[in-house]
């Protein structure tokens, strides 16, 4: 279980992040939605170890991960591969940095999610949307207790994003793996999570909480419920009292 | 294919330039000693091969072993200076000046201070390869992408291994650019090192033929040291096609290919 308690972080005179808390529970799949320019890149430097904190705690399974780095499994908004690197050497890096890869394991998640004839390419041989799995392998391979995932489908395409979403979902819902899903798309958050929590514009806290109601597995029907129109109207309306003067600068 | 037609019409221009001087020595009468016609050369370097070709030996194994002790030392202070702040503001400016003092110059100090044999041969061609290597290693670190490095960040290598597993790799191309200029300067490098006093070398044979007033044989010298570095420069080209991996779109960025 992931726990962020009451965190604060400000850049000079800058206050990004105040009194910020809330939780991820083991299997569960958290999004967070807020205002561009809220600070949700920064939470993420902060659970990652790359920035400390001036206030609070943050704990991964009652442990202190503050400036700890590694302890999280990350996809960051590029797939970040590197080039020189066959796909299976790219998903072994994580767990290189630490021991001698697995690359049995590697190569058994590649086919289980139908990446198996590309195990010997090279990232510029892939589609966007194909490195975008790869990067996401990596991170499941890393085998950490938490996924934090920084708007991994933003840079792509409609269609090729419609097609991640469904395709992360469908392992998800196999494997349960904790998930902390950054994004600024309403509906992206709302077929993906359990849980969606609303940021406040700068200096960001909670301002909202939402339980997604949606059964598991979840089917692309649920798009043209009323209940998801329904939602999307009240998220959508929470984001534009955010909105305000955060364009300012 | 069209790569192909491009080489070819650059073949088609020199011979074509080279017929524009037999055409100006055979109309002009020039005295064979003033300048000789290509088809002069020609048949010179036929002539004399066997004699130039320890010659022309001497000199590769001069420059070969200049330009590997000239890459290392370029790229052990490269990665020094990449990974050491300190040093780096120290010594960079210093590096950066140094350039201006032309090699040429600082020979007869070598020469004085350690003779006529190998030792000061090697120290001018590794001073000739050293720069263009460590300042294109330095730049092919530097401009690391920053997402990657963001990325390593995150899933939390040391110092040591986002160089050694990202700038490092990321780096081959800009630092195999710096290593085919520096290629081609190892064999001039060489030859003027030859010049200062060498018993054997393309140098000593330009030197013994200019004194002799053989202009033909100075040109079989000048176009041995061009075929030399093109030879030098598409091997390194061949060992980078094989170093550098899966950079299709990427490999480009490597200049003077």
């Amino acid at each position: 279980m992931l726990s962020i308690q009451n965190i604060a972080k400000s850049f000079d005179a800058l206050q990004v992040l105040e009194d910020l808390s809330f939780e991820v529970r083991d299997g569960e799949f958290v999004a967070i939605i807020g205002p561009s320019g809220s600070g949700k890149s920064t939470l993420f430097q902060l659970i990652g170890g790359v920035a400390s904190i001036d206030k609070g705690a943050i704990l991964l399974n009652e442990g202190d991960i503050q400036q700890k780095r590694g302890t999280i499994g990350y996809m960051p908004q590029q797939p970040s591969l590197l080039p020189w690197r066959t796909v299976l050497e790219n998903v072994t890096i994580v767990e290189e940095l630490q021991r001698k890869p697995n690359t049995e394991r590697a190569k058994i998640w590649l086919k289980k999610v139908g990446l198996e004839s590309f195990i010997h390419a090279y990232p510029h041989e892939l589609s966007g949307g194909m490195q975008q799995r790869v990067s996401f392998i990596r991170a499941m391979v890393s085998d950490k207790p938490i996924l934090c995932l920084d708007e991994p489908f933003s840079a792509l395409d409609e269609f090729t994003r419609l097609e991640m979403q469904a395709w992360l979902l469908s392992i998800w819902e196999e494997y349960r793996k904790s998930i902390l899903f950054v994004t600024h798309s309403i509906e992206e958050a709302l077929f993906l999570a359990d849980r969606i929590l609303i940021l406040t514009k700068r200096p960001a806290s909670i301002k909202k909480e939402m339980i997604v109601p949606f059964a598991r597995p979840r089917q692309e029907e649920i798009r043209h419920s009323t209940t998801f129109t329904a939602l999307k109207q009240q998220l959508f309306t929470y984001l534009q009292e955010e909105k305000g003067d955060v364009y300012a600068d | 294919m069209k790569q192909a037609l491009h080489k070819g019409r650059t073949i088609f221009f020199i011979a074509f330039l080279l017929f524009v001087w037999e055409l100006i020595v055979h109309m002009a009468e020039v005295p064979h000693w003033l300048l000789p016609a290509p088809s002069s050369i020609l048949l010179e370097a036929f002539q004399s091969y066997q004699a130039f070709l320890p010659h022309a030996f001497a000199t590769v194994q001069l420059a070969l072993l200049g330009l590997a002790i000239g890459i290392g030392c370029g790229l052990t202070v490269a990665i020094v200076l990449h990974r050491f702040t300190f040093i780096r503001e120290l010594f960079y400016p210093i590096l950066i000046m140094s350039q201006n003092i032309p090699i040429l110059v600082l020979a007869p100090l070598l020469i004085i201070w350690f003779g006529f044999g190998l030792l000061p041969k090697l120290i001018i061609i590794c001073l000739v390869c050293f720069f263009p290597i460590v300042i294109a290693a330095m730049d092919g670190f530097r401009q690391t992408d920053a997402a990657l490095k963001h990325y390593f960040e995150m899933i939390g290598a040391s110092k040591a291994q986002t160089f050694w597993k990202l700038e490092w790799p990321y780096a081959y191309p800009a630092i195999f650019s710096g290593i085919k200029i520096a290629a081609t300067y190892s064999v001039m490098g060489a030859v003027i090192a030859e010049w200062l006093g060498a018993k054997k070398g393309i140098g000593v044979y330009m030197t013994l033929a200019q004194s002799s007033f053989r202009t033909d044989r100075v040109f079989v010298a000048i176009f041995a040291i061009v075929l030399l570095s093109l030879l030098l420069f598409s091997s390194i080209r061949l060992i980078e096609k094989f170093m550098v991996k899966g950079r299709g779109y990427y490999a480009q960025h490597s200049k003077h290919r």
